[in-house]
Protein backbone atom coordinates (compact mmCIF):
# COMPACT_ATOMS: atom_id res chain seq x y z
CA UNK A 1 0.00 0.00 0.00
CA UNK A 2 0.98 3.00 -1.13
CA UNK A 3 1.34 6.25 0.84
CA UNK A 4 0.75 8.54 -1.91
CA UNK A 5 -1.75 11.33 -1.00
CA UNK A 6 -2.15 9.93 2.79
CA UNK A 7 -1.37 12.45 5.46
CA UNK A 8 1.63 11.84 6.50
CA UNK A 9 1.43 12.80 10.25
CA UNK A 10 -1.22 10.33 10.69
CA UNK A 11 1.06 7.12 10.09
CA UNK A 12 2.87 5.09 12.04
CA UNK A 13 6.63 5.77 12.70
CA UNK A 14 7.07 1.91 10.69
CA UNK A 15 4.77 2.62 7.80
CA UNK A 16 6.88 5.83 7.59
CA UNK A 17 10.25 3.73 7.77
CA UNK A 18 8.45 1.25 5.04
CA UNK A 19 7.88 3.97 2.73
CA UNK A 20 10.91 5.60 2.56
CA UNK A 21 13.04 2.63 2.65
CA UNK A 22 10.67 1.69 -0.72
CA UNK A 23 11.27 5.40 -2.11
CA UNK A 24 7.73 6.48 -1.62
CA UNK A 25 8.62 8.74 -0.26
CA UNK A 26 11.16 11.25 1.09
CA UNK A 27 12.69 11.65 4.95
CA UNK A 28 12.45 15.25 3.43
CA UNK A 29 9.20 15.60 2.63
CA UNK A 30 8.11 13.08 6.01
CA UNK A 31 9.77 15.74 7.58
CA UNK A 32 8.60 18.84 6.30
CA UNK A 33 4.73 17.29 6.72
CA UNK A 34 5.49 16.69 10.35
CA UNK A 35 6.89 20.87 10.63
CA UNK A 36 4.16 21.84 9.14
CA UNK A 37 1.71 20.17 11.52
CA UNK A 38 3.62 21.58 14.05
CA UNK A 39 3.49 25.30 12.82
CA UNK A 40 -0.44 24.97 12.22
CA UNK A 41 -1.40 23.47 15.45
CA UNK A 42 1.04 23.35 17.97
CA UNK A 43 0.14 27.25 19.02
CA UNK A 44 -2.86 25.86 20.52
CA UNK A 45 -1.11 22.58 21.93
CA UNK A 46 1.84 23.89 23.01
CA UNK A 47 3.81 20.40 23.04
CA UNK A 48 6.76 22.04 22.00
CA UNK A 49 9.35 24.15 23.67
CA UNK A 50 12.02 24.52 20.59
CA UNK A 51 11.49 23.39 16.77
CA UNK A 52 14.62 23.55 14.80
CA UNK A 53 13.05 23.60 11.28
CA UNK A 54 16.46 23.83 9.52
CA UNK A 55 18.34 21.40 11.42
CA UNK A 56 15.67 18.93 11.33
CA UNK A 57 14.99 20.09 7.46
CA UNK A 58 18.95 19.30 6.91
CA UNK A 59 19.11 16.00 8.67
CA UNK A 60 16.66 14.62 6.97
CA UNK A 61 18.13 15.55 3.83
CA UNK A 62 21.25 13.79 4.54
CA UNK A 63 19.55 10.96 5.24
CA UNK A 64 17.91 10.74 1.58
CA UNK A 65 21.54 11.13 0.37
CA UNK A 66 22.93 8.51 2.31
CA UNK A 67 20.16 6.43 0.76
CA UNK A 68 20.90 7.44 -2.62
CA UNK A 69 24.01 6.46 -2.46
CA UNK A 70 23.10 3.39 -1.26
CA UNK A 71 23.61 2.66 2.69
CA UNK A 72 22.04 0.60 4.37
CA UNK A 73 19.67 1.89 7.13
CA UNK A 74 18.29 1.05 10.54
CA UNK A 75 14.74 0.57 10.72
CA UNK A 76 13.82 3.99 11.57
CA UNK A 77 16.00 5.95 9.20
CA UNK A 78 14.59 9.10 8.31
CA UNK A 79 11.80 8.81 10.64
CA UNK A 80 10.72 12.23 12.94
CA UNK A 81 11.22 12.39 16.62
CA UNK A 82 10.50 15.09 19.50
CA UNK A 83 12.57 14.79 22.68
CA UNK A 84 11.54 15.37 26.42
CA UNK A 85 13.76 19.07 27.09
CA UNK A 86 15.75 17.09 29.68
CA UNK A 87 17.98 15.38 27.68
CA UNK A 88 20.97 17.15 26.61
CA UNK A 89 21.43 18.23 22.71
CA UNK A 90 24.62 20.32 21.75
CA UNK A 91 24.13 23.77 20.64
CA UNK A 92 20.35 23.50 21.23
CA UNK A 93 18.42 24.78 24.19
CA UNK A 94 17.53 22.54 26.80
CA UNK A 95 15.47 24.34 29.81
CA UNK A 96 13.99 21.66 31.85
CA UNK A 97 10.71 23.49 32.21
CA UNK A 98 12.63 25.80 34.01
CA UNK A 99 13.57 29.62 34.03
CA UNK A 100 17.10 28.79 35.47
CA UNK A 101 18.40 27.60 31.97
CA UNK A 102 16.44 29.18 30.04
CA UNK A 103 18.69 30.07 27.04
CA UNK A 104 21.20 27.43 28.28
CA UNK A 105 22.88 25.83 24.95
CA UNK A 106 24.58 22.13 26.40
CA UNK A 107 28.10 21.44 24.90
CA UNK A 108 27.17 17.68 24.18
CA UNK A 109 24.58 15.32 23.31
CA UNK A 110 22.98 13.03 25.74
CA UNK A 111 23.41 9.32 24.92
CA UNK A 112 20.26 8.63 24.39
CA UNK A 113 20.12 11.64 21.48
CA UNK A 114 23.34 10.40 20.01
CA UNK A 115 21.78 6.86 19.34
CA UNK A 116 18.62 8.80 17.60
CA UNK A 117 21.31 10.37 15.28
CA UNK A 118 23.31 7.30 14.77
CA UNK A 119 19.75 5.40 13.94
CA UNK A 120 19.51 8.36 11.52
CA UNK A 121 16.56 9.60 12.76
CA UNK A 122 15.10 13.44 12.69
CA UNK A 123 14.99 15.22 15.62
CA UNK A 124 12.47 17.86 15.38
CA UNK A 125 12.73 19.48 18.45
CA UNK A 126 12.27 19.55 22.05
CA UNK A 127 8.84 18.87 24.35
CA UNK A 128 7.66 20.83 27.39
CA UNK A 129 7.43 19.02 30.84
CA UNK A 130 6.91 19.81 34.39
CA UNK A 131 10.06 22.04 35.57
CA UNK A 132 12.36 19.56 36.05
CA UNK A 133 10.08 16.92 35.59
CA UNK A 134 8.48 17.38 38.82
CA UNK A 135 4.51 17.04 38.42
CA UNK A 136 1.70 15.20 37.00
CA UNK A 137 0.10 17.75 34.54
CA UNK A 138 2.72 19.62 32.46
CA UNK A 139 1.28 22.72 34.41
CA UNK A 140 4.40 23.11 36.41
CA UNK A 141 6.12 24.21 33.35
CA UNK A 142 8.16 27.71 33.73
CA UNK A 143 6.79 28.14 30.02
CA UNK A 144 3.25 27.52 30.17
CA UNK A 145 1.20 24.11 30.09
CA UNK A 146 0.97 21.54 27.33
CA UNK A 147 -2.59 20.81 26.02
CA UNK A 148 -4.76 17.66 25.69
CA UNK A 149 -5.53 16.67 22.20
CA UNK A 150 -8.19 14.82 23.52
CA UNK A 151 -9.67 18.27 25.03
CA UNK A 152 -7.61 21.03 25.35
CA UNK A 153 -9.08 22.43 28.27
CA UNK A 154 -7.36 19.48 30.17
CA UNK A 155 -3.80 18.45 31.04
CA UNK A 156 -1.80 15.92 28.69
CA UNK A 157 -0.51 14.57 32.26
CA UNK A 158 3.41 15.20 32.99
CA UNK A 159 5.95 15.41 33.64
CA UNK A 160 6.65 14.03 30.08
CA UNK A 161 3.29 15.60 28.62
CA UNK A 162 4.68 17.76 25.59
CA UNK A 163 5.77 14.07 24.37
CA UNK A 164 2.81 12.48 24.49
CA UNK A 165 0.58 15.51 23.41
CA UNK A 166 3.41 15.71 20.67
CA UNK A 167 2.11 11.95 19.30
CA UNK A 168 -1.85 12.47 20.09
CA UNK A 169 -1.63 16.26 18.36
CA UNK A 170 0.12 13.98 14.77
CA UNK A 171 2.83 16.40 15.33
CA UNK A 172 5.30 13.80 15.91
CA UNK A 173 5.19 9.84 15.04
CA UNK A 174 7.54 9.07 17.72
CA UNK A 175 8.76 11.07 21.22
CA UNK A 176 11.17 10.07 23.90
CA UNK A 177 10.17 10.41 27.60
CA UNK A 178 11.72 10.01 31.39
CA UNK A 179 9.77 8.38 33.76
CA UNK A 180 11.24 8.72 37.43
CA UNK A 181 8.03 8.01 38.93
CA UNK A 182 4.85 7.81 35.99
CA UNK A 183 6.20 10.65 33.98
CA UNK A 184 6.33 8.50 30.37
CA UNK A 185 3.15 6.38 31.21
CA UNK A 186 0.68 8.16 33.23
CA UNK A 187 0.49 10.68 29.91
CA UNK A 188 0.73 7.90 27.85
CA UNK A 189 -2.45 6.66 29.38
CA UNK A 190 -4.29 10.14 29.31
CA UNK A 191 -3.42 10.82 26.10
CA UNK A 192 -4.27 7.69 24.34
CA UNK A 193 -0.59 6.60 23.32
CA UNK A 194 1.85 3.86 24.31
CA UNK A 195 4.55 4.59 26.90
CA UNK A 196 7.01 2.40 28.21
CA UNK A 197 9.74 2.43 31.28
CA UNK A 198 12.53 0.60 30.52
CA UNK A 199 14.45 -1.72 33.27
CA UNK A 200 16.08 0.89 35.57
CA UNK A 201 19.94 1.02 33.59
CA UNK A 202 18.36 -0.38 30.06
CA UNK A 203 18.82 2.95 28.58
CA UNK A 204 21.90 5.63 29.48
CA UNK A 205 21.21 8.30 31.93
CA UNK A 206 24.48 9.99 30.30
CA UNK A 207 22.63 13.76 29.64
CA UNK A 208 19.63 13.42 31.17
CA UNK A 209 19.22 16.67 33.69
CA UNK A 210 18.86 14.08 37.04
CA UNK A 211 16.06 14.83 39.25
CA UNK A 212 16.28 11.69 41.31
CA UNK A 213 19.14 9.38 40.13
CA UNK A 214 18.03 6.09 41.33
CA UNK A 215 14.69 6.57 39.84
CA UNK A 216 15.18 8.63 36.22
CA UNK A 217 15.16 6.42 33.37
CA UNK A 218 14.60 7.47 29.86
CA UNK A 219 11.89 5.64 27.31
CA UNK A 220 10.32 5.21 24.32
CA UNK A 221 7.08 7.22 23.49
CA UNK A 222 4.76 5.94 20.44
CA UNK A 223 1.18 5.64 18.65
CA UNK A 224 1.60 1.41 18.91
CA UNK A 225 3.10 -1.00 21.04
CA UNK A 226 5.16 -2.05 17.64
CA UNK A 227 6.69 1.33 17.05
CA UNK A 228 7.67 1.82 20.94
CA UNK A 229 9.57 -1.62 20.26
CA UNK A 230 11.65 -0.13 17.26
CA UNK A 231 12.68 3.01 19.32
CA UNK A 232 12.92 0.83 22.59
CA UNK A 233 15.81 -1.01 20.35
CA UNK A 234 17.95 2.10 19.27
CA UNK A 235 18.05 4.25 22.45
CA UNK A 236 18.52 0.93 24.89
CA UNK A 237 21.81 -0.62 25.80
CA UNK A 238 25.24 -0.33 27.81
CA UNK A 239 26.89 2.88 28.00
CA UNK A 240 30.33 3.11 29.81
CA UNK A 241 29.07 6.27 30.41
CA UNK A 242 26.38 6.33 32.86
CA UNK A 243 27.61 3.92 35.45
CA UNK A 244 24.32 2.51 36.42
CA UNK A 245 23.99 1.10 32.95
CA UNK A 246 23.54 -2.40 32.79
CA UNK A 247 26.04 -4.62 30.81
CA UNK A 248 23.59 -7.31 29.61
CA UNK A 249 22.32 -7.61 26.22
CA UNK A 250 18.87 -5.37 25.28
CA UNK A 251 15.70 -8.03 25.53
CA UNK A 252 14.32 -8.70 22.16
CA UNK A 253 11.31 -6.03 22.35
CA UNK A 254 11.02 -6.02 18.95
CA UNK A 255 11.01 -9.85 18.27
CA UNK A 256 8.49 -10.08 21.24
CA UNK A 257 5.99 -6.86 19.80
CA UNK A 258 6.08 -9.03 16.64
CA UNK A 259 4.69 -12.13 18.35
CA UNK A 260 2.24 -10.98 20.68
CA UNK A 261 1.11 -13.89 22.34
CA UNK A 262 -0.25 -14.58 25.66
CA UNK A 263 -1.55 -18.04 25.64
CA UNK A 264 -0.16 -19.80 28.70
CA UNK A 265 1.03 -16.47 30.07
CA UNK A 266 0.18 -15.79 34.43
CA UNK A 267 -0.85 -12.53 34.72
CA UNK A 268 -1.34 -11.16 38.02
CA UNK A 269 -3.88 -8.42 38.88
CA UNK A 270 -2.26 -6.32 42.01
CA UNK A 271 -4.95 -6.04 44.43
CA UNK A 272 -4.25 -2.93 45.93
CA UNK A 273 -3.65 -1.11 42.45
CA UNK A 274 -8.02 -1.15 42.18
CA UNK A 275 -10.82 -0.09 43.66
CA UNK A 276 -11.27 3.41 45.70
CA UNK A 277 -10.19 6.08 43.99
CA UNK A 278 -10.43 4.59 40.80
CA UNK A 279 -12.91 6.62 38.11
CA UNK A 280 -15.70 4.05 37.49
CA UNK A 281 -14.83 4.01 33.92
CA UNK A 282 -11.10 3.42 34.98
CA UNK A 283 -11.96 0.47 36.69
CA UNK A 284 -14.84 -0.76 33.91
CA UNK A 285 -12.34 -0.91 31.00
CA UNK A 286 -9.81 -2.08 33.19
CA UNK A 287 -12.02 -5.11 33.75
CA UNK A 288 -12.66 -6.13 29.99
CA UNK A 289 -8.73 -5.67 29.20
CA UNK A 290 -8.52 -8.42 31.76
CA UNK A 291 -11.61 -10.17 30.23
CA UNK A 292 -9.79 -10.26 26.77
CA UNK A 293 -6.41 -11.26 28.15
CA UNK A 294 -8.02 -14.06 29.74
CA UNK A 295 -9.84 -15.07 26.54
CA UNK A 296 -6.58 -14.86 24.43
CA UNK A 297 -5.37 -17.50 26.46
CA UNK A 298 -3.81 -15.99 29.24
CA UNK A 299 -3.86 -17.19 32.72
CA UNK A 300 -4.98 -14.84 35.29
CA UNK A 301 -4.72 -14.22 39.02
CA UNK A 302 -4.82 -11.82 41.60
CA UNK A 303 -1.98 -11.34 43.14
CA UNK A 304 -1.35 -9.36 46.24
CA UNK A 305 1.34 -6.40 47.19
CA UNK A 306 1.19 -5.37 50.82
CA UNK A 307 3.16 -2.48 50.91
CA UNK A 308 2.14 -0.96 47.43
CA UNK A 309 -0.12 0.73 50.30
CA UNK A 310 3.42 2.81 51.38
CA UNK A 311 4.79 3.68 47.82
CA UNK A 312 3.87 6.70 47.32
CA UNK A 313 4.83 8.02 50.65
CA UNK A 314 8.44 6.79 50.31
CA UNK A 315 8.18 7.80 47.13
CA UNK A 316 7.70 11.71 48.39
CA UNK A 317 10.85 11.12 50.47
CA UNK A 318 12.93 9.50 48.52
CA UNK A 319 12.32 11.70 45.53
CA UNK A 320 13.09 15.18 47.33
CA UNK A 321 15.78 14.18 49.13
CA UNK A 322 17.76 13.11 45.63
CA UNK A 323 16.44 15.90 43.91
CA UNK A 324 17.12 18.88 47.03
CA UNK A 325 20.85 17.03 46.59
CA UNK A 326 20.65 17.31 42.87
CA UNK A 327 19.30 20.48 42.41
CA UNK A 328 22.00 21.99 44.21
CA UNK A 329 23.78 22.44 41.00
CA UNK A 330 21.55 25.22 39.63
CA UNK A 331 23.87 28.36 41.23
CA UNK A 332 23.74 30.49 38.98
CA UNK A 333 28.07 30.59 38.84
CA UNK A 334 29.24 28.54 36.04
CA UNK A 335 25.79 28.14 33.76
CA UNK A 336 22.04 29.23 33.65
CA UNK A 337 20.61 32.22 35.29
CA UNK A 338 22.70 34.70 37.54
CA UNK A 339 20.41 37.48 39.42
CA UNK A 340 21.37 40.06 41.72
CA UNK A 341 25.28 40.12 40.90
CA UNK A 342 25.38 44.42 41.53
CA UNK A 343 29.04 43.73 42.48
CA UNK A 344 28.12 44.04 46.08
CA UNK A 345 25.44 41.06 46.91
CA UNK A 346 27.53 38.14 48.04
CA UNK A 347 27.67 35.04 46.04
CA UNK A 348 25.07 33.00 48.81
CA UNK A 349 23.09 36.16 48.27
CA UNK A 350 23.26 35.79 44.67
CA UNK A 351 22.49 31.95 44.71
CA UNK A 352 19.40 32.82 46.60
CA UNK A 353 17.63 35.28 44.67
CA UNK A 354 18.55 32.94 41.41
CA UNK A 355 17.24 30.04 42.54
CA UNK A 356 14.11 32.01 43.84
CA UNK A 357 13.83 33.84 40.54
CA UNK A 358 14.76 30.66 38.40
CA UNK A 359 12.96 27.69 40.95
CA UNK A 360 8.62 27.29 40.53
CA UNK A 361 6.64 26.73 43.42
CA UNK A 362 6.60 22.61 43.09
CA UNK A 363 10.56 22.59 42.40
CA UNK A 364 10.90 24.78 46.03
CA UNK A 365 8.80 22.95 47.68
CA UNK A 366 10.21 19.02 46.98
CA UNK A 367 13.65 20.99 47.02
CA UNK A 368 12.74 22.39 51.14
CA UNK A 369 10.71 18.63 52.11
CA UNK A 370 14.16 16.95 50.49
CA UNK A 371 16.23 18.98 52.92
CA UNK A 372 13.92 18.50 55.37
CA UNK A 373 13.97 14.94 55.26
CA UNK A 374 17.28 14.34 54.76
CA UNK A 375 18.19 17.13 58.22
CA UNK A 376 20.09 15.33 61.63
CA UNK A 377 16.90 14.47 63.54
CA UNK A 378 14.40 13.40 61.10
CA UNK A 379 16.92 11.66 58.54
CA UNK A 380 16.22 8.07 60.14
CA UNK A 381 12.12 8.15 60.54
CA UNK A 382 11.86 9.32 56.99
CA UNK A 383 14.28 9.31 54.45
CA UNK A 384 16.08 6.20 56.16
CA UNK A 385 12.15 4.64 56.55
CA UNK A 386 11.55 5.39 53.55
CA UNK A 387 14.19 3.32 52.13
CA UNK A 388 13.53 0.55 54.03
CA UNK A 389 10.09 0.66 52.40
CA UNK A 390 11.64 0.74 49.14
CA UNK A 391 13.28 -2.91 49.88
CA UNK A 392 9.70 -4.07 50.87
CA UNK A 393 8.39 -3.22 47.60
CA UNK A 394 11.11 -4.90 45.37
CA UNK A 395 10.13 -8.31 47.80
CA UNK A 396 6.43 -7.66 47.27
CA UNK A 397 7.38 -7.73 43.28
CA UNK A 398 10.24 -10.48 43.30
CA UNK A 399 7.42 -12.13 45.41
CA UNK A 400 4.56 -11.74 42.63
CA UNK A 401 6.92 -12.47 39.99
CA UNK A 402 7.52 -16.22 41.35
CA UNK A 403 3.67 -16.75 40.60
CA UNK A 404 3.22 -14.48 37.60
CA UNK A 405 5.41 -13.72 34.52
CA UNK A 406 3.73 -10.12 34.57
CA UNK A 407 1.30 -7.58 36.59
CA UNK A 408 -1.23 -5.77 35.72
CA UNK A 409 -3.50 -2.40 36.79
CA UNK A 410 -5.10 0.53 35.53
CA UNK A 411 -2.04 3.31 34.57
CA UNK A 412 -3.99 6.54 36.55
CA UNK A 413 -6.67 6.28 38.77
CA UNK A 414 -8.58 9.24 36.72
CA UNK A 415 -8.67 10.39 32.92
CA UNK A 416 -7.40 13.53 32.21
CA UNK A 417 -8.72 16.38 34.65
CA UNK A 418 -8.89 19.73 34.23
CA UNK A 419 -6.37 22.54 33.74
CA UNK A 420 -5.92 24.08 36.67
CA UNK A 421 -7.96 21.86 38.64
CA UNK A 422 -5.08 20.61 41.12
CA UNK A 423 -1.83 22.54 40.05
CA UNK A 424 -1.89 24.26 43.69
CA UNK A 425 -3.28 20.93 45.79
CA UNK A 426 0.14 19.11 45.61
CA UNK A 427 -0.89 16.02 47.77
CA UNK A 428 -4.27 15.66 44.85
CA UNK A 429 -1.40 15.91 42.24
CA UNK A 430 0.66 13.13 43.86
CA UNK A 431 -2.06 10.64 44.04
CA UNK A 432 -1.83 10.75 39.49
CA UNK A 433 1.04 8.28 40.26
CA UNK A 434 -0.29 6.15 42.90
CA UNK A 435 -0.27 2.75 40.10
CA UNK A 436 3.07 4.06 38.70
CA UNK A 437 5.34 4.27 41.58
CA UNK A 438 6.27 1.29 42.55
CA UNK A 439 7.84 0.17 40.00
CA UNK A 440 10.35 3.34 39.93
CA UNK A 441 11.26 2.08 43.28
CA UNK A 442 12.09 -1.22 42.49
CA UNK A 443 13.81 -0.79 39.12
CA UNK A 444 12.00 -3.20 37.25
CA UNK A 445 10.07 -2.05 34.15
CA UNK A 446 6.32 -1.28 32.66
CA UNK A 447 4.51 -0.07 29.72
CA UNK A 448 0.93 1.70 29.54
CA UNK A 449 -1.10 1.53 26.76
CA UNK A 450 -4.56 2.40 25.71
CA UNK A 451 -7.80 0.64 26.56
CA UNK A 452 -10.53 2.60 24.97
CA UNK A 453 -12.18 5.69 26.22
CA UNK A 454 -14.49 5.95 29.37
CA UNK A 455 -17.93 5.84 29.37
CA UNK A 456 -18.40 9.43 31.36
CA UNK A 457 -16.02 11.27 29.94
CA UNK A 458 -14.92 10.08 26.26
CA UNK A 459 -11.14 10.33 27.41
CA UNK A 460 -8.54 7.91 26.99
CA UNK A 461 -7.71 5.37 29.54
CA UNK A 462 -4.27 3.45 29.87
CA UNK A 463 -3.47 -0.29 31.33
CA UNK A 464 -0.12 -0.80 32.85
CA UNK A 465 1.78 -3.96 32.16
CA UNK A 466 4.94 -4.76 35.26
CA UNK A 467 7.73 -6.95 34.40
CA UNK A 468 10.71 -8.06 36.32
CA UNK A 469 13.97 -5.76 35.28
CA UNK A 470 15.15 -7.22 32.39
CA UNK A 471 12.06 -8.85 31.25
CA UNK A 472 11.25 -5.65 29.30
CA UNK A 473 10.40 -7.96 26.34
CA UNK A 474 7.33 -9.91 28.22
CA UNK A 475 5.53 -6.06 28.11
CA UNK A 476 5.99 -5.96 24.27
CA UNK A 477 4.28 -9.41 24.18
CA UNK A 478 1.41 -8.78 26.52
CA UNK A 479 1.09 -5.17 25.00
CA UNK A 480 0.99 -6.24 21.59
CA UNK A 481 -1.63 -9.04 22.14
CA UNK A 482 -3.63 -6.55 23.70
CA UNK A 483 -3.20 -4.00 21.15
CA UNK A 484 -4.33 -6.38 18.43
CA UNK A 485 -7.29 -7.43 20.37
CA UNK A 486 -8.48 -4.30 20.69
CA UNK A 487 -7.86 -3.26 17.31
CA UNK A 488 -9.76 -6.23 16.20
CA UNK A 489 -12.75 -5.04 18.06
CA UNK A 490 -12.41 -1.14 17.30
CA UNK A 491 -11.54 -1.42 13.39
CA UNK A 492 -8.33 0.69 13.94
CA UNK A 493 -5.82 1.66 16.98
CA UNK A 494 -7.59 3.88 19.27
CA UNK A 495 -5.31 7.21 18.60
CA UNK A 496 -7.38 7.35 15.16
CA UNK A 497 -10.12 8.59 17.71
CA UNK A 498 -8.66 11.99 18.64
CA UNK A 499 -10.78 15.05 17.60
CA UNK A 500 -9.55 17.05 14.52
CA UNK A 501 -7.79 20.20 16.04
CA UNK B 1 5.05 13.88 63.84
CA UNK B 2 5.80 17.43 64.10
CA UNK B 3 4.10 20.24 62.02
CA UNK B 4 6.43 22.70 60.00
CA UNK B 5 6.07 25.92 60.97
CA UNK B 6 6.71 29.24 59.27
CA UNK B 7 10.45 29.68 61.13
CA UNK B 8 11.31 26.23 59.97
CA UNK B 9 10.47 26.88 56.16
CA UNK B 10 12.65 29.88 56.54
CA UNK B 11 15.37 27.57 57.98
CA UNK B 12 15.03 24.98 55.51
CA UNK B 13 14.82 28.02 52.52
CA UNK B 14 18.37 29.12 53.66
CA UNK B 15 19.74 25.76 54.27
CA UNK B 16 18.62 24.96 50.34
CA UNK B 17 20.35 28.82 49.37
CA UNK B 18 16.69 29.59 48.43
CA UNK B 19 15.24 32.87 49.17
CA UNK B 20 11.28 32.55 50.23
CA UNK B 21 9.60 35.87 50.88
CA UNK B 22 8.03 37.11 54.13
CA UNK B 23 4.48 36.34 52.77
CA UNK B 24 5.00 32.94 51.19
CA UNK B 25 5.97 31.89 54.36
CA UNK B 26 3.11 30.39 55.73
CA UNK B 27 1.62 28.86 52.27
CA UNK B 28 4.71 27.04 52.25
CA UNK B 29 4.47 25.78 55.99
CA UNK B 30 0.61 24.86 55.56
CA UNK B 31 1.63 22.79 51.94
CA UNK B 32 4.92 21.31 53.63
CA UNK B 33 2.92 20.19 56.86
CA UNK B 34 0.41 18.52 54.71
CA UNK B 35 2.82 16.60 53.16
CA UNK B 36 5.04 15.38 55.90
CA UNK B 37 1.96 14.28 56.94
CA UNK B 38 1.23 12.48 54.17
CA UNK B 39 4.30 10.78 53.73
CA UNK B 40 5.14 10.34 57.52
CA UNK B 41 2.92 6.65 56.80
CA UNK B 42 6.63 5.29 56.46
CA UNK B 43 6.57 4.69 60.09
CA UNK B 44 3.82 2.73 60.07
CA UNK B 45 5.39 0.04 58.42
CA UNK B 46 7.79 -2.08 61.04
CA UNK B 47 10.54 -2.76 59.28
CA UNK B 48 13.74 -2.56 62.06
CA UNK B 49 15.38 -5.57 60.43
CA UNK B 50 15.03 -4.53 56.66
CA UNK B 51 18.00 -3.30 55.10
CA UNK B 52 17.23 -0.32 53.42
CA UNK B 53 17.29 -0.16 49.37
CA UNK B 54 19.35 3.61 48.14
CA UNK B 55 19.76 1.44 44.53
CA UNK B 56 17.05 -0.32 42.36
CA UNK B 57 19.15 -2.62 40.48
CA UNK B 58 22.62 -2.63 42.47
CA UNK B 59 25.84 -2.80 40.62
CA UNK B 60 29.30 -2.47 42.10
CA UNK B 61 32.78 -1.35 41.26
CA UNK B 62 31.97 0.15 37.79
CA UNK B 63 34.57 1.86 36.35
CA UNK B 64 35.30 2.73 32.60
CA UNK B 65 38.44 1.93 30.40
CA UNK B 66 41.30 4.37 31.19
CA UNK B 67 41.58 5.43 28.33
CA UNK B 68 41.99 9.30 27.57
CA UNK B 69 39.31 11.82 25.61
CA UNK B 70 39.08 15.72 25.55
CA UNK B 71 37.38 17.00 28.06
CA UNK B 72 35.23 20.39 27.16
CA UNK B 73 37.22 23.30 25.38
CA UNK B 74 37.53 26.31 27.69
CA UNK B 75 35.22 27.97 24.85
CA UNK B 76 32.34 25.60 25.34
CA UNK B 77 32.29 26.27 29.21
CA UNK B 78 32.90 29.74 28.79
CA UNK B 79 29.89 30.10 26.19
CA UNK B 80 27.91 28.72 29.02
CA UNK B 81 29.18 31.28 31.85
CA UNK B 82 26.45 34.22 33.39
CA UNK B 83 29.96 35.93 33.99
CA UNK B 84 33.17 35.25 32.32
CA UNK B 85 36.53 37.50 32.82
CA UNK B 86 40.14 37.29 31.87
CA UNK B 87 39.47 33.62 30.92
CA UNK B 88 37.64 32.50 34.47
CA UNK B 89 34.13 32.30 35.43
CA UNK B 90 33.44 35.86 37.66
CA UNK B 91 31.53 35.40 40.45
CA UNK B 92 30.15 37.32 43.20
CA UNK B 93 32.73 37.85 46.51
CA UNK B 94 32.62 35.16 48.31
CA UNK B 95 33.17 36.68 52.09
CA UNK B 96 30.09 38.04 54.06
CA UNK B 97 30.23 41.12 56.02
CA UNK B 98 29.96 39.35 59.11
Amino acid sequence: MGLEGSDLTRQLASTLADAMAMGEVSAEEVTRAHLDRIEAVDGAVHAFLHVDRDAALAAARAVDQKRSAGATLGPLAGVPIAVKDVLTMAGVPTTCGSRILEGWRPPYDATVVEKLRAADMVILGKTNMDEFAMGSSTEHSAYGPTHNPWDLERIPGGSGGGSAAALAAFEAPLAIGTDTGGSIRQPAAVTGTVGVKPTYGGVSRYGLVALASSLDQAGPCARSVGDSALLHAIIAGHDPRDSTSIDAPVPDVVGAAAVGDVRGMRIGLVRELSGDGYQPGVQHLFQRAVEILTNLGADVVEVGCPNFEYALAAYYLILPSEASSNLARFDGMRYGLRIGDDGQASVEDVMSLTRERGFGAEVKRRIMLGTYALSSGYYDAYYGQAQKVRTLIARDFATAFEKVDVLVSPTAPTTAFRIGEKVDDPIAMYLNDIATIPVNLAGNCAMSLPIGLAPEDGLPVGLQIMAPALADDRLYRVGSALEQALVDTWGHLLIEEVPSL
Amino acid sequence: MPDISRDDVAHLARLARLRVAEEELTHYADQLSAIVEAVARVSEVAAADVPPTSHPIPVVNVVRADEIRPGLSREAVAAMAPAWEDDRFRVPRILGEE
